[in-house]
């Protein structure tokens, strides 16, 4: 904006007075501030109603009501602009200081505060190189908050039984994705289709990342185990979607592991950097989500073959460890023989020691039995018949010790005829007794006896001492007490 | 073998990674004759369950249909191929 150069040159100004005054000539009355204001940004908005700008974004501020405010500057000017909540929705980045932009718009003042402004309905960023500025601050930004950083990074399932696709339905990407998934394994796959490019775009992918990654197992929709973000390849414009920060942010969070394939080998978007695994291209996205089939099929068939092997190897060893220690057993036989060689030989002995033993027995008696002859016997025989023969058996001896004998005989029987109680009797003597045979020798005892008897040489005779009454055996005939002397002789030979 | 996870409920990874090991050990030769035995017959079950997941394996292609809401509701054949 250009202000009028110079205005105060004129004199008539530099006539200061006190008041100010009507002048000749001078018709036109002063305008109020608001009636200057008022002209002002009419003309302001006539001259300058459609106006695109270059410079500088700074001083960016999103306000609560989602008007954005910034300002436009270069090295020598700067422009205050906003930025309808609208139009700032739509925005296709997000304005960031430093950042060099197009902003087309309207311009306006603000006479409240002697301001003007650019309102801007669209804002770019000036050519490749801001991009690229942009996008170096976003990544910065980005992976100053971690969401980049390799500990993030999940590994792919090894083989997925679902793979999400997020891409244009349309297009030579989803053909060569599925066409390189068929070749190698074939798989289940659900493409959740999306604008890749422009307007919008954005918000999609974002939107469809968040999509799979919210699916709960069992749905309606299979939850796949692995999402591919996958775009051909373009100008970094055409990429833009894929390095805007909702997109980012949407992979970085997907609970599913997600593989980003955008653009050619040589084009790296944000995206590529929060994906847990970036592949080149679409194709190659293919190539890294699956394994070949006929790999893991020879595979299954090389462990398979080997399995075999290994355990017929094992059977076979066994046999051959089995064999050798069955060699080594030592036979029953060979077990046995040390006790059946000691039995042997023990028997052997018995055997032989009892020959042995009669042997020596024999010869003992061969040595003893030699010994016993008859002349042994016979020699004795004689010794003794001589022994025998010197033995004189004399009559005389005999005879000597019986009349020696008789002798005794006589005088001893002289002695007791000398010594016969009853001897006296011959003589007048009466042995006196009870009639019990007792010997009664003095006259008391035979006072207190009623009967006694009274033996004479001839005989008994039993009478009664008077002293009691007179038994009735008195009246029997006398006994023979005794008999005569003469019968004595007879009764002698008991004495000897 | 210590722990003997259902094999139906293995991945074919886990399966053919199990697979592996049974191999590796079977051929080592250090497992016993007897455990031997039961390796190869859970690596025939391993096997069995790996080569029925690679045959079952079949392209099948569906498109997410979202609902109103942007929300995922339904699939449909994919025939943008």
């Amino acid at each position: 904006m250009a202000f009028p150069s110079a205005p105060y040159d004129d004199d008539d100004f530099r006539k200061d007075g006190l008041l100010a005054s009507e002048r000749a000539g001078d018709n036109a009355p002063a305008l109020s501030i608001s009636e200057i204001s008022a002209q002002l940004k009419r003309t302001v908005e006539d001259r300058f109603g459609f106006v695109r700008v270059r410079g500088e974004l700074s001083g960016v501020k999103r306000a609560a009501s989602g008007h954005l405010y910034m300002a436009l500057k270069d090295e020598g000017a700067r422009l205050d602009g906003v930025m309808w909540r609208g139009n700032a929705q739509r925005l296709g980045f997000l304005p960031e200081d430093g950042v060099e932009v197009i902003a087309t718009g309207k311009l306006t003042t603000y006479p409240g505060r002697s301001n003007y402004q650019i309102v801007v309905d669209r804002m770019e960023i000036a050519g490749e190189g801001a991009l690229l500025a942009l996008l170096a601050k976003t990544k910065a930004r980005l992976e100053a908050e971690g969401l980049f950083d390799r500990a993030r990074k999940r590994a792919l399932p090894f083989l997925p039984r679902v793979i999400g696709v997020v891409t244009s339905p349309t297009g030579a990407v989803i053909r060569d994705i599925l066409h390189r998934l068929s070749d190698r394994f074939p798989s289940h796959v659900v493409v959740w289709p999306v604008l890749v490019q422009g307007q919008g775009a954005a918000a999609q992918v974002a939107a469809a990342v968040r999509g799979f990654s919210d699916l709960a197992p069992g749905g309606p929709v299979p939850r796949p185990d692995v999402v591919i973000v996958a775009r051909g390849g373009g100008s970094i414009e055409d990429l833009w979607s894929f390095n805007e920060e909702e997109v980012v942010r949407a992979i970085a969070a997907s609970t599913i592991p997600v593989i980003s394939a955008v653009g050619h080998e040589t084009d790296t978007t944000l995206a590529d950097f929060a994906a847990d695994l970036r592949a080149p291209t679409p194709t190659a996205a293919a190539e890294l989500v699956v394994p070949v089939r006929a790999e893991l099929a020879a595979q299954v068939h090389d462990l398979q073959a080997r399995r075999g092997r290994a355990l017929a190897r094992l059977l076979a060893h066994a046999r051959e460890r089995l064999e050798v220690r069955s060699q080594r057993l030592p036979t029953a036989q060979a077990l046995l023989s040390p006790q059946s060689q000691r039995l042997d030989d023990l028997s052997d002995r018995l055997r032989r020691a009892l020959v042995h033993r009669t042997e020596i027995a024999a010869g003992v008696l061969a040595r003893h039995g030699g010994a016993l002859r008859p002349a042994l016997l016979t020699q004795r025989l004689g010794r003794e018949r001589e022994r025998l023969a010197a033995q004189r058996l004399r009559p005389e001896a005999l005879l000597q010790r019986i009349e020696h004998a008789r002798g005794r005989v006589e005088a001893l029987d002289r002695l007791r005829r000398s010594l016969d109680p009853e001897a006296p009797l011959q003589r007048g003597y009466v042995l006196v007794t009870d009639r019990d045979g007792h010997v009664v020798k003095d006259r008391a005892t035979a006072a207190a006896r009623v009967a006694l008897t009274l033996k004479f040489a001839d005989g008994p005779l039993d009478v009664t001492t008077g002293q009691g009454p007179v038994p009735t055996v008195s009246a029997a005939p006398p006994r023979p007490a005794a008999r005569p002397r003469g019968a004595t002789d007879s009764v002698q030979p008991k004495l000897l | 073998m210590a722990s003997t996870p259902d094999i139906a409920a293995l991945s074919f990874e886990d399966a053919l990674k199990e697979l592996e090991v049974v191999v590796r050990r079977l051929e080592s030769g250090e497992a016993p004759l007897d455990e031997s035995i039961d390796l190869y017959a859970r690596g025939e079950a391993l096997r069995t369950h790996c080569q029925a997941r690679l045959d079952a394996a079949q392209a099948r292609i569906e498109a997410v249909v979202a609902d109103r809401e942007g929300r995922p509701a339904a699939t449909r054949p994919f025939d943008g191929a």
